[in-house]
């Protein structure tokens, strides 16, 4: 039987990978960013999972105008990093799990959650910058990843409690699964920011942080907040932290151990948040 | 019955919805085909020509050939659409952000340092916050918002 044994909580940002790819994480701005995941590379290794089911958003990179999936699951064998206007990320090619990606596909339905399957798609720093933060620059990466693109560009995007729902079915999915895979399961983007218009460059630390402490302490209260709230308290783009909750309802209702805990201003327009929980 | 649209208060703030989308449509599938290098060589060599195989309004030609982000946005552009835009004119998204506030990049650059905007007088328009209308443009840049 498959199982979810740790949930990893990360942002995004591409100008981090911008970063890594030219090799500016000594530099002062950068530092204290790439510090804050130190441990978590450590982390990885001693914890290598069978394969990471990672929840992103896709920034009209593989979904333009033409399509917008709210819930798009990955079920392809391998996925490409995408050119997002300034060339592709020079990182390895994304090996998926088709198998695992469709089993939990034909669950999930089956519980009510109308997902998009896809066979085709290139892969953005959504997918990509968590990987490197978590990875470091690898030749290969350690392990297959389902890819779950959750629409957050378009509104109405999902609510917070059909996200926490959705990581439930997605926990039932995989342990009905029968090879004895490892799996983790991230939630990325967030936190607070907003990369529009005379308000840009918001950002809430406070908010963030009463984030955290909910994600870990009561996500069930937290899957209640509103859109708006987001909206106003952690920027246009913070919308992002809902697929967090996805993340947090595949986790199991015993209380996890906090492995680790970051939160750094700024990357770029951004707050950086990292969570690391592992399940009991 | 209308919809219900609770943003519509924020300030400084244009949400992508459905109407937004609809009305942006060309001006962000335009932005989309930057992707390809050779379309944005082709859009570099000449922006008007290449504008002009897109059935985007007059409007949204010359917003983006402004290199204007607000104005793209007032016209139903969406920031992750256009930032193929300011990608192929070589910026970063903190380019393209400090673009739209009347700041120069370095004086955006030292807000994000110091922690960012506050949330302050920015939760809803009326307030007194700096991104509240009356109190644009921030900052001392003379782009007047052309990125
Ligand atoms: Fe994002």
């Amino acid at each position: 039987m498959a199982k979810i044994t740790a949930s990893v909580f990360t942002s995004h940002v591409p100008a981090i990978g911008a970063a890594l790819d030219l090799g500016k994480t000594t530099e002062p701005y950068w530092q204290p960013l790439f510090a804050g995941y130190d441990y978590s590379k450590q982390w990885m290794k001693d914890n290598k999972p069978d394969v990471i089911f990672l929840v992103y958003n896709d920034h009209a990179t593989a979904f333009s105008l033409e399509m917008i999936p709210t819930f798009a699951i990955g079920c392809a064998d391998s996925y490409t990093p995408a050119d997002e206007g300034w060339g592709p990320r020079p990182v390895p090619v994304v090996r998926g799990h088709p198998d695992l990606a469709s089993h939990i596909a034909q669950s999930v339905i089956q519980d009510d959650f109308d997902l998009t399957i896809v066979n085709k798609m290139d892969v953005d720093h959504g997918l990509t910058v968590p990987l490197s933060l978590m990875c470091g620059q690898p030749s290969v990466w350690p392990c297959p990843v389902i890819p779950f693109a959750v629409n957050v560009v378009q509104y109405p995007v999902p609510s917070g409690r059909r996200c926490y729902n959705l990581g439930r079915a997605i926990r039932k999915a995989v342990e009905t699964y029968d090879e004895p895979l490892n799996v983790h399961i991230w939630g990325t983007g967030g936190m607070s920011h907003q990369l529009q218009g005379p308000r840009a460059g918001l950002i809430n630390r406070e908010w963030d942080n009463a984030f955290l402490d909910r994600l870990i302490a009561d996500p069930d209260g937290l899957a209640s907040v509103p859109h708006i709230d987001y909206v106003r308290e952690a920027g246009s783009e913070g919308i992002e932290l809902v697929m967090w909750l996805i993340a947090r309802g595949a986790m199991s209702d015993k209380a996890p151990t906090v492995k680790h805990r970051f939160y750094h201003v700024p990357a770029s327009n951004t707050a950086v948040g990292h969570l690391i929980l592992e399940n009991n | 019955m209308s919809l219900d649209k609770p943003y519509l208060d924020v300030p400084g703030t244009t949400i992508f919805d459905a109407e937004q989308s609809r009305k942006g449509y060309w001006l962000n599938q335009f932005c989309m085909s930057l992707m390809k290098h050779e379309n944005r060589e082709r859009f570099k060599a000449n922006e008007r020509a290449y504008l002009d195989e897109w059935p985007m309004t007059e409007a949204q030609k010359e917003a983006a050939l402004a290199r204007n982000l607000n104005w793209c946005i007032s016209l139903g552009g969406n920031i992750y659409f256009l930032a193929k835009l300011g990608a192929t004119h070589g910026k970063s998204f903190q380019q393209m952000a400090g673009s739209m506030t009347g700041m120069t990049e370095e004086e955006y650059r030292n807000m994000m340092i110091a922690g960012g905007r506050s949330v302050e007088g920015n939760r809803v328009v009326g307030e007194d916050g700096n991104a509240q209308k009356h109190r644009q443009p921030q900052g001392t840049s003379t782009a007047q918002g052309r990125l």
